[in-house]
């Protein structure tokens, strides 16, 4: 790897536009008109505005923290940085590879085997085939499959299913890691496990881009925090100080946007 | 623990600026475009894969549809011969090969629809080339095309069809198929994920084509009037793979048709896509 990961984000903003009234973007109007956050576009189309104007500057060795009530904005930017939303405003670059733990069940299918589902995950990270063998092994080894790698997920245990969707997100080591907050939710036996996995793949990244809840975590393994509310940046600074800052006012901050 | 995991290869440099001209946008459109091609392997085995789930616990799996077509194709075939008055040996074969080439260009646009819909939780957690989407689709159609010409090979032995020199003539008609059939994913996929309502619509449109265009009856039927055929998109592009197979050489003008057909699909399509590629996963 010679290229050096960077993050360079300047003023952008992501509006959803609120189209087919399906209930799921019905529930997030809801929330978002109470929050005051609806707005028109110059088409005049209703938008949610998730994100508004946001600058940040990520370099080697930086870890950020997302902090911020419900509906801050945290998975939306964390989706921008992921390349995955692109922002209606501003510009960015990011540079170097990238692996984003978004969604704990991404692509596994319950139908396909365990072995089928590893192949699959390798595939949509473009792993040539020597490499696909590898990651098998490693995974199979920290999900505990044995011999069910051959049957279909449908019939494993629940235990089983969130050791192998943990051991498939974290089985590519990127430079730029972004990391939503699901990810360090899960019972205390499992977290004792993932978490020896999980230092070990933070401490490989350059950049970390972090939202949680649990704010001893973003202590003890964020430098930066990132304070966002109704989109905007609240505060941005060194994690003791915005931390402390946003417990004081949590109560509130959390109150409102309920 | 192993750790002999591999990092992601792919190395990016992701850049963008909203309200990108048009040059920005089309050179992440052509980006996107060999991004996909770059992971046809993971295409190919999505394609595979929905193929064998759709099947799922069924013993023949996508044989049924081999066998579904041929029962048609037998059907169809003695009743529309008493009908036109025409000779079975004569029209099974064009019959058998008209229906299976129909229900590939029928499913694959139905399907075009869903292209991005039904990827939608892949397209929500990670960023992958929209093209991806559309080689599967594709994949998954020529799977099943490629169990249904287990038909004409039947029929074609029956009424003693050889192969022939003629029928390399396909070959630059398999090549427009290809390419339409990818312009149609990208075209009816972004459309479609924005409109929900497509589909339906698609779906008739090509139940009235179906009619119109020569698949169940022959050109020659039409007498004079089938000076006027190469006008229908769908004819040309029938028959520069149906003619060599029959025998023929496909006329210059439904050459010229299917070619300029094809490229007017492409331009429409690519016209959508590099505005429509940014806005998917908000639309989905
Ligand atoms: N697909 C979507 N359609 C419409 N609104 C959305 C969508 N995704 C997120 N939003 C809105 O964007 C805002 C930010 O959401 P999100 O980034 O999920 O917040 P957080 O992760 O901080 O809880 C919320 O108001 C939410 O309602
Ligand atoms: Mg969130």
């Amino acid at each position: 790897m010679t290229t050096e990961a960077s993050i360079d984000v300047e003023g952008i903003s992501v509006f959803f536009p609120l189209y087919h009234g399906s209930s799921r973007s019905l529930k997030k109007m809801v929330v978002a008109a109470a929050a005051g956050r609806l707005a028109k576009d110059q088409q005049q189309r209703i938008v949610v505005q998730a994100l508004r104007d946001i600058h940040l500057k990520l370099r080697s060795g930086d870890r950020l923290g997302l902090v911020g009530s419900n509906g801050a904005g945290k998975t939306t930017l964390l989706r921008v940085l992921a390349g995955i939303y692109e922002p209606v405003m501003g510009r960015m670059r990011i540079q170097g590879s990238l692996n984003a733990l978004l969604d704990p069940s991404l692509g596994m299918n319950a139908e396909l085997t365990g072995r089928e589902n590893i192949r699959l995950r390798g595939l949509y990270n473009g792993l040539p085939n020597a490499s696909l063998s590898r990651l098998e092994d490693d995974v199979a080894e920290f999900a505990e499959l044995g011999d069910f790698i051959d049957l279909p997920v449908r019939i494993y245990s629940a235990g089983m299913v969130v050791r192998l969707g943990f051991a498939l997100a974290t089985a590519i080591k990127p430079q730029i890691l972004l990391m939503d907050e699901w990810f360090l939710a899960g019972d205390a036996a499992f977290l004792e496990k993932a978490r020896h996995r999980l230092e070990e793949m933070v401490k490989g990244a350059d950049i970390l881009v972090l939202s949680s809840h649990q704010d001893e975590i973003v202590r003890a393994w964020c430098s930066r925090v990132l304070w966002l509310d109704q989109g905007k940046v609240r505060a941005d600074g060194p994690s003791g100080e915005v931390l402390d800052a946003y417990l004081g006012r949590e109560p509130a901050a959390a109150a409102s946007a309920e | 623990m192993n750790n002999g995991a591999t990092p992601l290869a792919r190395t990016a440099v992701l850049e963008f600026e909203a309200d990108m001209s048009t040059a920005g946008r089309h050179r992440l459109a052509v980006e996107d475009l060999r991004g996909g091609l770059r992971l046809w392997r993971l295409a190919w085995s999505l394609g595979w894969l929905d193929t064998r789930l759709r099947y799922r616990g069924s013993m023949l799996g996508p044989l049924w549809l081999t066998i579904s077509t041929g029962v048609m194709v037998g059907a169809l075939g003695f009743l529309y011969s008493a009908l036109f008055g025409m000779e079975i040996r004569e029209y099974l074969p064009f019959l058998s090969l008209s229906l299976v080439l129909w229900a590939f260009l029928s499913s694959l646009v139905s399907e075009a629809c869903t292209t991005f819909t039904e990827a939608e939780s892949i397209i929500r957690s990670v960023r992958m080339p929209f093209f991806v989407f559309s080689i599967r689709t594709l994949i998954r159609n020529v799977i099943v095309l490629a169990h249904n010409v287990i038909v004409i090979l039947i029929v074609f032995g029956i009424f003693a069809v050889w192969p022939n020199w003629n029928w390399l003539l396909i070959l630059p008609g398999l090549v427009l198929w290809i390419a339409d059939g990818l312009a149609l994913t990208l075209l009816l996929g972004a459309f479609c994920a924005r409109f929900r309502d497509i589909q339906p619509i698609v779906n008739s449109i090509m139940q009235i084509a179906f009619f119109l265009t020569p698949v169940i009856w022959k050109p020659e039927q039409l007498g004079t009037g089938a000076a006027k055929l190469p006008l229908n998109p769908f004819f040309d592009l029938m028959e520069v793979v149906r003619a060599p197979l029959l025998g023929h050489t496909p006329g210059v003008l439904v050459w010229v048709g299917a070619i300029l057909f094809s490229m007017a699909l492409w331009a429409v399509s690519w016209a959508l896509f590099i505005r429509a590629r940014g806005r998917v996963a908000f639309w989905i």
